[in-house]
């Protein structure tokens, strides 16, 4: 579903990464993996569609993303460095309208539920900036519980997270697989995920 | 979608109202110091008017214009917005139409009242009213664009300002325009149109320009 091929990141003079390949099926998870700064991120949203590849071209469904715009967009979940919350909207508001702006709008009743999920139980109408670094980690990772796309890429979605909030994600990460879903991911810690295929994308 | 992204600004300018009142604030300080400072000749005053209050409207818009895109920007939530599978363009249609909302109704609602104090008649008071309902949008919409193409750029308060003001140029003669017209006794509609040209025009180019902006930005 998910290919890319002969794929090089440049930042600056300086080359990250050339010749990346890989091809994602069905229910299938990669995961990169390298040290600080040897460009997993910078693979990541190009995957995205946020940057362009300085060379080589990826595929989704047989199709250059580049000429796919929106409809891509619409088949992608992306969790970032950054979480993407608002610090003066409470929970329930961000995790709303984040899926709104996302193209799925949601009852606040579907909120609560995926809110309760993730352990954010009586914390709805907070602000988030009154939030601990792993709760706000949790807001955002809610967006998984309510979305419907079939790629999810995820810049370290496990750190700041607690032991059982880690299991937790790694369940949703299963689940998703089994239902034919595809996860990109990046994480320096083991993930204990029962998948079809698991690869390792080593960038050095 | 365009719905829920002004719902979302107009939550935000709740949450931290001194922002939006520092921009009004300014607004009415910068206006009323005219008066005290060049002194009570009504004649003086009465050209001066309009020619302040639009440079005072343009300095207030452009002066909210960083935090259009830039908290966005740094929380990473612009960053999910150009992942929407919706166009990008309408978005930020929706952010412009919510910081004029914000930024430009409350300046068009006190430009009369300001306007008092330079001893306008009440039909100039009138055209200044319409012309900066007109106006401001277009300051909004033009000014999406420089705040688009200076984000996370250090330094990028002064830039967007060297950027937008002499796009604002053309508003701000046939803004100042439309009143003085009125007040030497002339039509003024030939003004209020062109201002209404320029608002349509920046409502269908703007939003373009200023999404092709972030997505280079973001890159």
């Amino acid at each position: 579903m998910l290919q890319g091929v002969n794929l090089a990141c440049v930042r600056g003079d300086r080359e990250l990464f050339k010749d990346i390949n890989f091809s994602l099926e069905t229910g299938s998870l990669l995961q990169v993996r390298g040290p600080n700064g040897s460009g997993k991120t910078s693979l990541l949203r190009m995957l995205c569609g946020l940057s362009n590849p300085a060379a080589g071209e990826i595929f989704w469904n047989g199709t250059a993303i580049r000429s796919l715009d929106g409809d891509y967009f619409a088949d992608v979940t992306y969790i970032g460095h950054l979480s993407g919350t608002k610090d003066d909207l409470t929970v329930i508001e961000n995790l709303r309208i984040s899926s709104a702006l996302a193209g799925f709008e949601i009852s606040a009743n579907q909120a609560g539920e995926a809110l309760k999920h993730m352990g954010l139980k009586g914390r709805e109408a907070l602000p988030v900036k009154v939030l601990s670094q792993g709760q706000r980690r949790r807001v955002a990772l809610a967006r998984l519980l309510v979305c419907s796309t079939t790629l999810w890429i995820l810049d370290e979605p496990l750190v700041a997270l607690d032991v059982m909030a880690v299991k937790l994600i790694q369940g949703l990460l299963e689940q998703h697989l089994q239902r034919g879903g595809v996860i990109v991911m990046t994480t320096h810690q083991e993930i204990e995920v029962a998948a079809a295929s698991i690869m390792q994308l080593y960038l050095a | 979608m365009f719905m829920w992204i002004i719902k979302r600004d107009l939550l935000l300018a709740m949450r931290r109202q001194s922002d939006v009142l520092t921009t009004l604030f300014f607004f009415i300080i910068v206006v009323s110091l005219f008066p005290l400072s060049v002194g009570p000749e009504m004649n003086m005053l009465r050209t001066m008017a309009p020619g302040v209050v639009w440079v005072a409207a343009l300095l207030a818009s452009m002066l909210s214009l960083g935090r259009m895109f830039a908290n966005d920007y740094v929380d990473g939530t612009l960053e999910q917005m150009l992942l929407s599978p919706q166009s990008l363009s309408l978005l930020v249609l929706g952010k412009a139409f919510a910081h004029w909302l914000v930024t430009g109704v409350p300046l068009v609602l006190m430009a009369p009242v300001l306007g008092i104090q330079y001893d306008l008649p009440a039909d100039a008071l009138f055209v200044l009213t319409a012309a900066l309902l007109l106006g401001t949008p277009v300051l909004s919409l033009i000014g999406a664009i420089g705040a688009a193409l200076t984000l996370g750029l250090r330094g990028g308060g002064v830039l967007v300002s060297l950027l937008v003001l002499p796009l604002y140029i053309p508003v701000l003669i046939f803004g100042a325009g439309a009143v003085e017209a009125n007040m030497a006794g002339m039509d003024f509609d030939a003004h209020l149109s062109l201002i209404g040209a320029f608002l349509l025009a920046s409502i269908v180019l703007a939003p373009w320009a200023a999404a092709a902006s972030l997505r280079v930005s973001l890159e």
